[in-house]
C-alpha cells in the first residue's frame, strides 16, 4: 500500500493582476490601479494615472495671467482657494506688488477654511474606505457650513476663483466675520466627536496602527509633502518654514508625527484641522481695513524670466512655475501638485500589505485626481 | 389569573378538518403544502420589504438625516417602487460566467432562507414545522447559505466576486462554529431541542435572566457571530463596497441582485428570531415574579406582538453596530473568531453545563 502526501512546496498561490479602478468606489475618481495580488496580500501595485488629464499647463499657455487662476479651480476642487493664490503670488511675486494687509489676511481665512473644507471631506470618505458610512454624514454636515460661508463671499461653493493676481475678486460680505466665528465655534464644540466616532474606535485603530509605514526618509525621497509627509516626521510645512500671505503673523504648532502609519496619517489631519482654527481665530478679529485689490493694469504682462511659488494646500506642497517670455501669456506653466508625488509612494507604502488596508492607506493620502493628473 | 395564550393550533387544526371534509388526506397534504408555501412566500416578500424600508430609516436616524420621504408618505412605498425597478432591469449574464451556476446561485441563497423560516415559530402553534432537532435544523440549513454565495462568486468569472467568496467562505464557515457553540449553550440550559419545548421551557423567565452570566455571553456571542454569519455590518467583508465594489453578487443585476438583496434581510430575520427563540423566551410575554397584575397586563398583549417586538429590538442592535463601526480586515476577522470567540464559547459551555449540573440557575 502506498502513501501519498502532500508536497506543500509544489501548491503554490498564483499571483494574478486586478484592475482596481478607473470605476472603482474607493479611488475616489478615475485612478487605475494594477495590484499584484497573492489571495489577499498585495505585492505590487501599479498606478495608471492620465484618465481625467485636462492639459490645464498646456491651457495656460494660451491664456492671460488673471485667467489663469480659473482653471487652477479645477485642479485640487477641494484646495480650490490654495491654487488660485499660489497663482495670484506667482504674478504677485513677479511683477513685485505688495498686496495690501486686508487681502493678506483674508486670503490667510480663506484658505484655513478650504483646508478645513477638505480635511473634513477626506474624513468622511476615510471612515467610508474603512467601512464606517455614517462618518460621511457627520463630516459633510459640517463642510457645509463652510461652503454656505464660501458661497456668501464669493458666489462659488466649490470652484471659488476668489484670489485673482493683484488681490481678491470681491471684498467680504459683511456677516463673513461673524458667520466664521460662529463656526468656528461650532465646529470646537463638533471636533470630539469625530475623535469619539473614528479615532477611538478600537476597530479602527486595529485596521491603521502599524499599517502602511514610511519612514521619514522614504517620506523625504518620495517627495511626500502636507499631511502624509508631516506623520512621517517630514516637516514640510510651507506655511512654517516659507510664510506666504498672513502666515507670518500668526502663531500655530506644525503638527509632527513620527511614527509614519496610516493612523499617523489620519491623526496628523484631525490635528491639523484644531489648528486651522487656531489659525482663523487669530485672524478673523483683525482683519484689516482697506482694498481688496490692487489697481492692476489692464493686460499684465510679466518681465521675462522664470517664477516659482509654493503653496500649502490640503493634501501638501503645491508649486506655481512659470516661465514668460515677456508676452501677457506664460511661455510655460508647470504645477507641482502634491496629489502626484504622493500618489508615488503607494507602491512602497502598500506592499505586503492586505487589499483592505491598500484602501486605507490610500485614504490616508486623500487623493484628489484631477490634481494628479492636472 | 392564568390569561390563555391563543393557541394557534386551533385555527390550523380547523383549516385542516376543514379541507377534510372534501379532500382525500393526499389532497389536504397538497393543499396545506401550498398554504403554507404561500403564506412563507407571502412573509418573506413582505417582511423583506419592511426591513429594507426600516435599515433605510435606521440608518438615515444614525446619519442625522430623514431617509426616504418622497415615494408615499414618509417614504412608506420607496422599498416597492425599489423592487418594481429591479424586477425591470435587465439581468446580464458576463459572456465567460459559467451559466448554469451563474443562474443557480441566487435560488439557492434564497432556498434556504425560506427552508429556515419553516422552523421559526412566529406565536404559539404558528409554526410551519415543530421539528424535535429545530434549532439544529435551523442552523444546519442557515449554514447551506454559503453555497450560493461562493457559487456566485465563482461562476461570475470576475476576481472581484472570488475574492469576496472566497472572504465570506472563510467567515461563514468560522463564524458557524460560534454560533453553534452558542446555541448548545443554550440547549443545555433547555433541555430540548425542539424550539415550541425551548420556549414553554421560558414561560416562567426568559433565559437571558435564568440563565444568568453564560448566557448573557451566549448572547453577546451569539450576535456577534449571527452578524458575521449574515455578511452584515461589520463583518461585510464579502462585499466590502470600498474594497470590492459589491464583492460575490458584483455582476449580478435585476431580480437574481434582489434575491441576494432579500436574502440578506430574510437572513437578518432569522438570526434575530433564532436570538428572541433561544434567549428572549420567544414569543412569551414579559413576567416579573409574583407581579400578577403586571404579568396579566403582559399577558394581554398578543405573543405574535411580543415576537415581532423582540425580533425588531435584536434587528435593531444589529443594524445600530452595522451603522457604527468600521469594517473589519480578513485577518482580524479569523483572529477575533478563533483566538476569542470559541474559546470563551467553549468555557462558557462548561460553565453552563456546571450551572445546570448544580442548579444554580433561577
Amino acid at each position: 500500500m502506498t502513501t501519498t502526501t502532500l508536497d506543500f512546496d509544489t501548491i503554490k498561490t498564483q499571483e494574478y493582476l486586478v484592475n482596481m479602478g478607473p470605476q472603482h468606489p474607493s479611488t475616489h475618481g478615475v485612478l487605475r490601479l494594477v495590484l499584484k495580488l497573492e489571495g489577499e496580500i498585495v505585492h505590487n501595485v501599479d498606478p495608471v494615472v492620465g484618465y481625467i488629464h485636462s492639459g490645464i499647463e498646456k491651457m495656460c499657455e494660451s491664456l492671460t495671467y488673471p485667467q489663469i487662476p480659473h482653471l487652477t479651480d479645477r485642479m485640487d476642487y477641494l484646495s480650490a482657494h490654495m491654487n488660485n493664490e499660489a497663482v495670484a503670488l506667482c504674478v504677485e511675486n513677479a511683477l513685485q506688488i505688495e498686496v495690501p494687509d486686508r487681502v493678506k489676511v483674508i486670503r490667510t481665512i480663506m484658505d484655513e477654511l478650504q483646508r478645513l473644507a477638505s480635511h473634513q471631506l477626506w474624513w468622511c470618505v476615510m471612515g467610508m474606505d474603512m467601512g464606517a458610512l455614517t462618518t460621511f454624514f457627520y463630516g459633510l454636515r459640517d463642510r457645509e457650513l463652510i461652503l454656505d460661508i464660501f458661497e456668501e463671499t464669493c458666489g462659488a461653493r466649490l470652484t471659488l476663483n476668489y484670489s485673482t493676481p493683484g488681490g481678491v475678486m470681491f471684498d467680504i460680505h459683511p456677516n463673513f466675520q461673524k458667520r466664521v466665528k460662529d463656526f468656528v465655534k461650532y465646529f470646537r464644540a463638533k471636533l470630539p466627536e469625530y475623535n469619539q466616532l473614528l479615532s477611538g474606535n478600537v476597530i479602527f485603530r486595529e485596521r491603521t496602527i502599524g499599517i502602511g509605514y514610511l519612514s521619514k526618509e522614504d517620506a523625504i525621497a518620495w517627495g511626500v509633502t502636507g499631511p502624509s509627509g508631516r506623520a512621517s516626521g517630514f516637516a514640510c510645512d510651507v506655511r512654517k518654514h516659507h510664510p506666504y500671505s498672513a502666515y507670518d503673523r500668526v502663531s500655530f504648532n506644525e503638527i509632527l508625527r513620527t511614527e509614519g502609519d496610516t493612523y499617523a496619517r489620519y491623526q496628523a489631519r484631525v490635528d491639523e484641522m484644531a489648528e486651522s482654527l487656531d489659525i482663523i481665530e487669530q485672524l478673523i478679529d483683525n482683519i484689516p481695513q482697506g482694498d481688496h485689490q490692487v489697481k492692476m493694469k489692464g493686460v499684465i504682462k510679466l518681465p521675462e524670466g522664470e517664477y516659482y511659488q509654493r503653496v500649502e494646500t490640503a493634501r501638501g506642497e503645491l508649486g506655481v512655475f512659470i516661465v514668460s517670455d515677456g508676452k501677457k501669456n506664460p511661455y510655460r506653466v508647470k504645477f507641482r501638485s502634491p496629489g502626484f508625488s504622493n500618489l508615488a509612494a503607494l507602491n512602497h507604502m502598500s506592499k505586503g500589505a492586505k487589499i483592505a488596508d491598500l484602501v486605507a492607506i490610500m485614504s490616508t493620502l486623500d487623493l484628489v485626481i484631477p490634481d494628479i493628473d492636472r | 389569573m392564568a390569561f390563555d395564550i391563543y393557541d394557534f393550533t386551533s385555527l390550523t387544526s380547523s383549516i385542516h378538518e376543514g379541507l377534510a371534509t372534501f379532500l382525500p388526506p393526499v389532497g389536504v397534504l397538497i393543499a396545506e403544502w401550498l398554504l403554507v408555501g404561500i403564506s412563507v412566500l407571502l412573509f418573506v416578500a413582505v417582511f423583506g420589504l419592511i426591513l429594507v424600508y426600516l435599515e433605510r430609516k435606521v440608518c438615515a436616524l444614525f446619519q442625522q438625516r430623514l431617509g426616504p420621504m418622497r415615494v408615499g408618505k414618509w417614504g412608506l412605498l420607496q422599498t416597492i417602487a425599489d423592487f418594481i425597478k429591479l424586477l425591470m432591469k435587465e439581468l446580464i449574464t458576463p459572456n465567460k460566467a459559467d451559466k448554469f451556476l451563474y443562474n443557480l446561485a441566487p435560488f439557492i441563497v434564497i432556498i434556504v432562507t425560506f427552508m429556515a423560516i419553516a422552523a421559526i415559530p412566529f406565536a404559539k402553534g404558528l409554526q410551519a414545522i415543530d421539528f424535535d432537532i429545530g434549532v439544529l435544523y435551523v442552523s444546519s440549513v442557515s449554514s447551506l447559505g454559503v453555497i450560493g454565495v461562493l457559487l456566485a462568486g465563482w461562476s461570475s468569472n470576475n476576481k472581484y466576486s472570488l475574492i469576496g467568496a472566497m472572504r465570506s467562505g472563510a467567515q461563514i464557515i468560522s463564524y458557524e462554529l460560534s454560533v453553534g457553540m452558542s446555541l448548545i449553550t443554550m440547549i443545555i440550559l433547555a433541555g430540548s431541542m425542539q424550539i415550541s419545548e425551548i420556549i414553554q421551557a421560558q414561560s416562567t423567565g426568559w433565559f437571558i435572566f435564568t440563565g444568568h452570566i453564560p448566557a448573557v455571553i451566549a448572547f453577546i456571542v451569539f450576535l456577534i457571530a449571527g452578524t458575521a454569519e449574515t455578511n452584515r455590518g461589520p463583518f461585510d467583508l464579502a462585499e466590502a463596497e470600498s474594497e470590492l465594489t459589491a464583492g460575490f453578487h458584483t455582476e449580478y443585476s435585476g431580480i437574481k441582485f434582489a434575491f441576494f438583496f432579500l436574502a440578506e434581510y430574510v437572513n437578518l430575520f432569522i438570526v434575530s428570531a433564532m436570538a428572541t427563540v433561544l434567549f428572549l423566551g420567544g414569543w412569551m410575554p414579559f413576567h416579573v415574579g409574583s407581579l400578577d397584575g403586571f404579568n396579566a397586563v403582559m399577558d394581554f398583549i398578543p405573543p405574535i406582538f411580543w415576537f415581532f417586538g423582540k425580533v425588531m429590538f435584536v434587528i435593531f442592535l444589529i443594524m445600530w453596530f452595522k451603522w457604527t463601526f468600521p469594517r473589519l480586515r480578513i485577518d482580524q476577522i479569523l483572529t477575533l473568531e478563533w483566538k476569542y470567540l470559541l474559546p470563551v464559547n467553549l468555557l462558557n459551555i462548561l460553565l453552563m453545563t456546571l450551572i445546570v449540573l448544580m442548579g444554580w440557575h433561577f
